[in-house]
């Protein structure tokens, strides 16, 4: 047996309970070449292709000796491979990416500026088993999370598998966002992700436009390096008292901000109160993000509802968030999707209200009338323009 | 066993054995292409002369009563599965039996259970020659490893019935575990400490086998109200401290499934229920107790609900979640073949509306008729299923027993059968070129209910035709295979098997659908 210079590099999980994930263990060696012990539950059926698929991992990350443990729980392909790529790196063998072994699938278009936020769906970014099904319960968007999700020990593995999954896993008509941990080491989760072109980056915790100008720098320049050419939005998530008073600086620190939202845990902590169902405490902090959102042109997001089994709780939150002006809010399990997207739709009452005002005010255009007028009601111009904004907020959601 | 078994192709194209057991079989001709003829088997005449006049059968204990029933080595002694994995009577008439000394039964359950792997010990010491039943967990692995002396034989519950009438499989000694139980044999299975529900696995049996023992652990005086099993069929009464585990006889809540995709499959069969039209005033369908099977009757209760429809009965597997929909006035009756939690057991016992039915009503090929064709949808799983629609119940893909048939093939008859699945398990796509182990022929198999999508069956031009415009993902079958091999990296390898022959599965008519064959 060689001796190995250097110690071993573990990645991944397994165990009876484990689904969809696989456990790597690479030993680094002097000579001998690659040396593969394979364990796994689909053994029979995807024995082979794992073991093919391990040799290519390697050979992109040009590890040419090692002995490689893997204790496959079913992974599919992108996490195996992240798997393997974390522990050669923990082992100190490799600096490369083995990214590009694996197939793109296919991308939706480019996400527009304005696109239908209501819902984007948090999946824990060492949690592969939830990434692939996610985008079958139709959230807006899904959300990557290397950041309150990922133990601070899991960060490298994490990001390594976030970004295989942005290049594997086909995630529908779903907006790609990922949430990157807090400055300085969310830089380090954008070099590994914007060559994998999301959709749009979350900052969390941010507190003055400095740090978003940072984000967007090292996008742009990643981007650059990379010939990336599809937008990258940013949204801010104000988590902090400092951060909520300055909201305003933050939506137009660059114009590639497309959105802010607020993190209430962090909020309500950094205030010293309870968070409660009803959010009276942080009524403030949300109108004043609603306000400077508004005031900056970019959407408005509300936080996350935390008790799942409270679809009521969640509905009512949803409504009034809609009533103060958000425009979508995060959702923490797919079954909390059809409510908030319930939540944050206009009524039919509304649309067709809406579409009867827009009507009339193309009516008066045609007829070259100053004043429009909806039977004896005269409508001014803010109705008009809200009518506007709703009906074709309404189309967006199939419902107009 | 003789490895040089000899081997027929059926109508399905499956290689089947020529002779089981010692038995010459039919090969699988067809769906209701088999035509028996003759008569039924029947147990000798026996004369009341021969029994007390006070109704008293009580015999001291199972050993006892083994011998007062004649048991010799070679017999056929039956067990039932109303008790599940806690059952523990089964095992404790085979530990009698060994202990009278005899070899080579031939133990003909229902079903067995993994608390039932004692039954390995005994096959290892000759008590037990094989087992014709169900087998799972240990057992399953015992038989499909080769180490069982005889061929195990797979049957539905109508089948199992239709093997005893036919004389196909004759029972000398039938033991029959009963919750409640009066010293004339009279048996029921909704009252007592080892309530169960319904007790209509054991009715063939009670009827038809050579003698009858029932064992009870609450006895009561004559007579036993209500009373599913007759006494008139009866030889000795067995009086036990327990006959089971309650905890595992029932469970104390069935579970709606909290995974997001199955809650989103078992939506999709609602909605398509309701879509297509068969959910209408006066339908029926038939529920296990799944987690997708739950919620589905969950979300089809409130589309009921909704829509102000109402069934004339549903078929249980009786949960909690059924008999909801007796308390909620959504269904006129409860037709229960098997009861599965203290909700039903408390249901079947109190309310009239919900009915014990066997698998002679429900499911059996050798009556004049049985409910199964006449319930309208029935939602079932599988293990596999290709894209001709045939699917796999009993094995795992790797060929190892799994599950026993259950009702599953009778339930095929159904107006509209469909297979609530996820579309792929641990990596291994559960849509396929070929199943491993056919135990329903796809032609009776209407719709295909994934997460990625429903496929339906395009010989049921019908209901293709009543979901067309609907919002539901209607999908060619073969279109979410592809793309569920593509998340999967690639087809699966093909398992290797042997060539030897180590079960059958029985199709509903007593014909060899099926082998499986023995796993490394």
């Amino acid at each position: 047996m060689a001796e190995s210079t250097t110690t071993a590099g573990e990645a991944g999980h397994w165990g009876k309970e484990v689904r969809s994930d696989a456990h790597v263990a690479v030993e680094p060696r002097d000579r001998g070449g690659l040396e593969i012990e394979l364990e796994s539950r689909v053994a029979i059926y995807y024995g082979d292709a794992i073991r093919t698929q391990v040799a290519q991992v390697l050979d992109a990350l040009a590890v040419k000796h090692a002995r490689v443990s893997i204790h496959d729980e079913g992974a599919l392909p992108f996490v195996l491979a992240a798997r393997v790529e974390a522990a050669a790196k923990r082992a100190a063998l490799t600096r490369a990416s083995a990214v590009a072994t694996l197939e793109k699938a296919a991308l939706a278009q480019p996400s527009a500026k304005n696109r239908l936020r209501r819902s984007r769906l948090y999946l824990p970014g060492s949690e592969p088993k939830y990434f692939i099904n996610a985008a079958l319960h139709l959230p807006d968007a899904i959300i990557l999370d290397l950041e309150d999700s990922v133990h601070p020990a899991e960060k490298d593995a994490a990001r390594i598998l976030v970004r295989n999954a942005l290049r594997a896993v086909d995630f529908g008509t779903c907006e790609r966002m990922v949430r990157i941990n807090q400055l300085p080491l969310g830089l380090e989760d954008l070099n590994e992700i914007i060559p994998e072109a999301p959709d749009l980056v979350l900052v969390p915790k941010t507190e003055n436009p400095g740090q978003v100008a940072k984000v967007d720098a090292t996008i742009a320049e990643l981007k650059t390096r990379h010939g990336i050419t599809r937008p990258i939005w940013l949204m801010p998530i104000l988590e902090s008292a400092l951060g909520i008073e300055s909201a305003l600086a933050i939506a137009t620190a660059s114009p590639n901000v497309a959105a802010l939202t607020i993190g209430l845990e962090d909020y309500t902590a950094d205030l010293g109160v309870a968070k409660t169902p009803e959010g009276h405490e942080s009524l403030y902090a949300r109108s004043r993000l609603v306000n400077a959102a508004k005031a900056s042109g970019v959407q408005a997001i509300d936080s996350v509802f935390g008790d799942v089994a409270d679809m009521q709780g969640l509905r009512h939150w949803g409504e009034n968030a809609r009533a103060m002006g958000f425009e979508g809010m995060g959702c923490i399990h797919p079954g909390q999707i059809p409510a908030v997207h319930e939540a944050f739709a206009p009524s039919q009452g509304e649309i067709d209200k809406a579409l009867r005002i827009v009507a009339a005010f193309e009516e008066a255009q045609q007829k070259g009338l100053g004043v429009v007028s909806l039977g004896s009601k005269m409508i001014d111009p803010p109705v008009v323009e809200r009518a506007r904004k709703l009906v074709e907020r309404a189309r967006k959601m199939g419902k107009a | 066993m003789n490895d040089r078994i000899e081997l027929a192709r059926n109508a399905a194209g499956r290689m089947t054995p020529v002779v089981v057991n010692g038995k010459p079989q039919t090969p699988y001709l067809g769906v209701g292409k088999y035509q028996p003829t003759g008569s039924k088997a029947a147990p000798p005449i026996r004369s009341n002369r021969d029994y007390p006049r006070n109704g008293d059968k009580r015999v001291a204990d199972l050993e006892t009563a083994l011998r007062h029933c004649g048991l010799r080595g070679g017999m056929v002694i039956s067990s039932h599965h109303h008790l599940r994995d806690g059952d523990r009577v089964a095992l404790l008439a085979l530990e009698a039996a060994a202990k009278v000394g005899v070899k080579d039964l031939l133990w003909f359950p229902s079903a067995s259970f993994p608390s039932q792997k004692g039954a390995i010990e005994l096959m290892d010491k000759g008590v037990i020659h094989h087992i014709e039943g169900s087998m799972n967990g240990p057992l399953g692995d015992y038989c499909t490893q080769g180490k069982m002396r005889g061929m195990g034989v797979l049957r539905s519950h109508g089948g199992r019935w239709q093997a005893i009438q036919d004389g196909d499989v004759h029972i000398d000694i039938a033991v029959i575990a009963a919750p409640t139980a009066d010293a004339f044999g009279n048996a029921d299975g909704s009252h007592g400490k080892s309530a169960c529900g319904s007790l209509g696995f054991a009715l063939a049996d009670s009827t038809y086998a050579d003698r009858v023992i029932v064992v009870t652990d609450n006895l009561v005086p004559f007579p036993c109200i209500p009373w599913q099993i007759q006494g008139n069929n009866v030889d000795c009464v067995v009086e036990a401290d327990s006959i089971g585990d309650p905890a595992k006889i029932v469970s104390g809540t069935t579970q709606i499934t909290r995974s997001p995709d199955r809650l989103r499959i078992a939506e999709f069969v609602a909605r398509f229920l309701r879509q297509s039209g068969i959910m209408r005033n006066g339908f029926s369908f038939q529920a296990g107790a799944g987690g997708i099977a739950l919620a589905f009757v969950d979300y089809l209760r409130r589309m009921m609900k909704e829509d102000g429809v109402k069934a004339r009965f549903v078929r249980g597997g009786s949960t909690r979640y059924l008999v909801e929909l007796l308390q909620d006035g959504l269904t006129d009756y409860i037709l229960d073949g098997q009861t599965f939690d203290l909700d039903g057991v408390k249901s079947i016992a109190s309310d009239p509306r919900h009915i014990a039915s066997s698998p002679f009503t429900s499911y059996n090929y050798h009556g004049k008729g049985n409910f199964a064709s006449m319930v309208d949808a029935v939602v079932l799983g599988a293990t596999e299923v290709d894209v001709n629609f045939n699917a796999n119940v009993v094995t795992h893909s790797d060929g190892r027993l799994l599950h026993g048939i259950g009702g599953w093939q009778n339930c095929l008859d159904a107006g509209c059968t469909i297979l609530a699945l996820p579309s792929f398990r641990d990596r291994i796509p559960v849509i396929v070129d070929e199943v491993t182990t056919l135990t329903g022929p796809g032609e009776l198999i209407d719709v295909v209910a994934t997460e990625r999508g429903i496929a339906v069956n395009p010989r049921r031009q019908d209901l293709l035709d009543a979901v067309k415009g609907s919002d539901l993902p209607i999908r060619p079958i073969q279109d979410i295979k592809a793309e569920v091999e593509r998340i999967c990296g690639g087809k699966p390898a093909r398992p290797k098997r042997s060539t030897r022959p180590v079960a059958v599965v029985k199709w509903v008519d007593g014909t060899v659908l099926d082998t499986v064959w023995q796993v490394a």
